[in-house]
């Protein structure tokens, strides 16, 4: 096995193991995971690459079910250790009480969930972008978070780092948003060198913090971490709680300072965290897709083009936050936006909620599988103004 | 100078009240623990302690000046797995009640146990969710009323040192909270020993166990736990029909086996020594 943190180089890879290899050259050290069908590779690479990293340690440890990976997660992360996991739908569902815990304790961990046909165990094997709103909402109580949605190898490798930078930068639980597409998909992966790789780590809390009074927690410019281990003493419970940690559990104005914290350290900073991808120019007609489905749609332009019609592509790379002013802004300036997605409309709701001119909406012939590209544009030439 | 207790510099001074009722056994427990980290020389900062949901939990979150952990209901084993791996250096000691551990984390505990990771766990075992209201628990007595078995129990109650046993731990030890100088001896024991250590401490609650049940105040109860408290080599001689209602007490595991971080540590070497490059 190699023992390098960063495999430079061209590869012809997985998803998955791209995104384990993005894991890596982020900084991880530790992962905690459950086997679970199409995820399964992320942990298999982390269980051989994580230990053998030279004069590092590395930890990889399948734990008895998901709920308990992503406690062990965010106790290591606790101790300073960039940590993930990673699942599907089913596994996500047992994590949604921890996703809040991260999220209340401002713990960084990144979480993989390489989707699946759902609901319930559904189709191991087929994809669908059936946990979208889930990344954003599944775990109980009021709180905004972060989730990016790869549409290839390349970016399983590209948004697993971009995942790790955002989750230390903003002491938050970030979600790679994949399918079982581009986990299984095997195509060019180039992964540069170290040195080019743009890696952000969390800011720790300087010593001498004091757990009585200095601030360790809400903070909508992110407080400093008063990681375990350095002596800081901290009190770290997901219980309502004060910017020193302290616990509060009989007022309502300390409620509403926690959840408003929490959620304007995201708010705020949004700006910094929105990624879009956007290929609309002047184009009458926006296609707003994400994840694998970008792929069909940026297929459809062509084709599109070549029947008269004036499309193109407008891509949410960050799902969570929803882009919401992006798409405002899209939406006064094209004709008319069609929502595509892998699902009977999820994102399609949040886009109508913003969007000025008409929203239309187009899913697969067959969930779980992929848009075909005349059946994308004839659904164009339809609304087509 | 104001005195003070001899403990009171292990408490986080913020803490200036304790979560649990008048009577509570926590007291007790929470004293024998630092009294033990005491005796041992050891300093706070070597450890992180971890709780789940449930009244036993509030004795190191908020109570302990040390690095805390008060984690979701159920699995404090499981963040305290993470902790000890990511950290090993660090002490790690989970602190909380029978209903966190053994029934909503069940799962976790064995699993702990069976890898003999290296950490000391302090179960409270009151018999009854104590913080929700005195609903009954796995390990209710049998017969027993409570909120949700107004007819009594009817369900058979865990035997979580026999489980722990069974599991797998390496350091098993069962005491009642009027037993203070064994659990004392037995918390610096496990603290000694490598790999996973349980104690069970068979608490009374006399609000929401005693009042319901009507065993009367707190001591009252802890003369009743003490009356049926059986040592392990005084119950080695007795029928199952004699044993019947006691509470056996003593030290029931102390062995090795190979410890979860230092496997790990092995691995790690076996594996970065490897030079045969791929991907």
């Amino acid at each position: 096995m190699n023992t390098d943190r960063v495999l430079t180089g061209r590869h012809f890879m997985q998803g998955n193991i791209a995104c384990a290899e993005g894991a890596l050259a982020a900084g991880c050290t530790f992962m905690a995971g459950y086997p679970i069908t199409p995820a399964s590779e992320i942990s298999e690479r982390m269980a051989s690459r994580l230990p053998a990293l030279r004069g590092e340690n590395g930890v990889f440890i399948q734990m008895e079910d998901e709920i308990s990976s992503l406690a062990a997660v965010i106790g290591a992360s606790w101790t300073g250790a960039k940590s993930m996991t990673a699942t599907s739908g089913p596994g996500i569902s047992l994590m949604l009480e921890h996703v809040g815990y991260a999220v209340g304790t401002e713990t960084p961990c990144v979480i993989v969930n390489v989707q699946r046909g759902g609901p319930t165990t559904g189709i191991p094997s087929v994809e669908l972008q059936g946990d979208l709103i889930q990344a954003g909402h599944g775990s109980h109580g009021e709180y905004r978070i972060i989730a990016v949605a790869p549409s290839s190898p390349q970016e399983m490798f590209d948004h697993t780092v971009l995942a790790f930078n955002l989750a230390e930068k903003y002491r938050t639980p970030v979600f790679v948003l994949a399918d079982s597409f581009v986990g299984h998909m095997r195509e060019e992966v180039v992964i540069p060198d170290a040195s080019g790789i743009e890696i952000a780590d969390r800011v720790i809390s300087p010593g001498g913090y004091n757990q009585e009074t200095d601030q360790g927690f809400l903070s909508v410019d992110v407080a400093p971490m008063p990681i375990f281990g350095r002596g800081f003493r901290s009190h770290v419970t997901s219980s309502c709680h004060t910017e020193t940690g302290k616990r509060n559990v009989t007022d309502a104005t300390a409620l509403d300072n926690f959840i408003r914290k929490l959620c304007g350290k995201i708010e705020k900073n949004r700006d910094d965290i929105v990624i879009v991808d956007d290929a609309t120019n002047d184009a009458d007609i926006a296609m707003v897709a994400y994840g694998t489905v970008f792929r069909a749609a940026r297929e459809a332009v062509g084709a599109a083009r070549d029947a008269g019609i004036s499309a193109d592509t407008f891509r949410p790379v960050t799902v969570w936050p929803f882009p919401d002013r992006e798409i405002h802004e899209l939406s006064r300036r094209v004709k008319a936006i069609l929502v595509l997605e892998n699902n009977l409309g999820q994102m399609l709701h949040f886009v109508r909620s913003v969007a000025e001119c008409p929203v239309h909406f187009l899913e697969p012939e067959v969930l779980g599988t992929l848009h075909d590209i005349d059946r994308i544009v004839a659904k164009l030439k339809d609304i087509a103004p | 100078m104001k005195p003070t207790h001899p403990l009171h510099k292990y408490m986080r001074p913020s803490a200036i009240r304790t979560a649990n009722c008048p009577g509570c056994g926590n007291g007790i427990l929470t004293q024998a623990i630092l009294r033990a980290i005491d005796e041992e020389g050891l300093d706070m900062d070597d450890f992180v302690f971890v709780s789940g949901i449930g009244c036993a939990a509030w004795i190191p979150s908020p109570l302990f000046l040390a690095d805390t952990l008060h984690t979701t209901h159920g699995r404090p084993i499981a963040f305290a797995t993470g902790v000890k791996l990511a950290k090993p250096d660090r002490r790690v000691m989970v602190i909380s009640g029978d209903g966190d551990l053994l029934a909503i984390g069940g799962n976790h505990f064995i699993h702990a146990a069976r890898r003999n990771i290296d950490m000391t766990v302090v179960c409270v075992n009151n018999g009854i969710y104590g913080m929700t209201g005195g609903q009954v628990a796995p390990t209710t007595p049998i017969g027993l009323r409570t909120m949700t078995s107004p007819y009594g129990n009817i369900e058979n109650d865990f035997d979580i040192s026999g489980l722990a046993t069974a599991a797998g731990a390496t350091y098993v030890a069962r005491w009642t909270v009027i037993q203070t100088r064994q659990i004392t001896k037995s918390v610096r024991k496990a603290l000694e020993h490598r790999g996973f250590s349980f104690i069970e401490v068979v608490s009374h609650c006399p609000v929401q166990f005693g009042r319901k049940t009507g065993m009367g105040s707190s001591t009252q109860m802890l003369d009743w736990l003490k009356e049926i408290s059986v040592t392990a080599t005084k119950a080695s001689g007795m029928t199952p029909a004699e044993l019947e209602g006691k509470i056996v007490v003593g030290e029931f595991v102390d062995i090795d086996k190979p410890v979860l971080d230092v496997e790990l540590e092995r691995m790690r070497r076996d594996a970065q020594g490897g030079d045969d490059a791929e991907n």
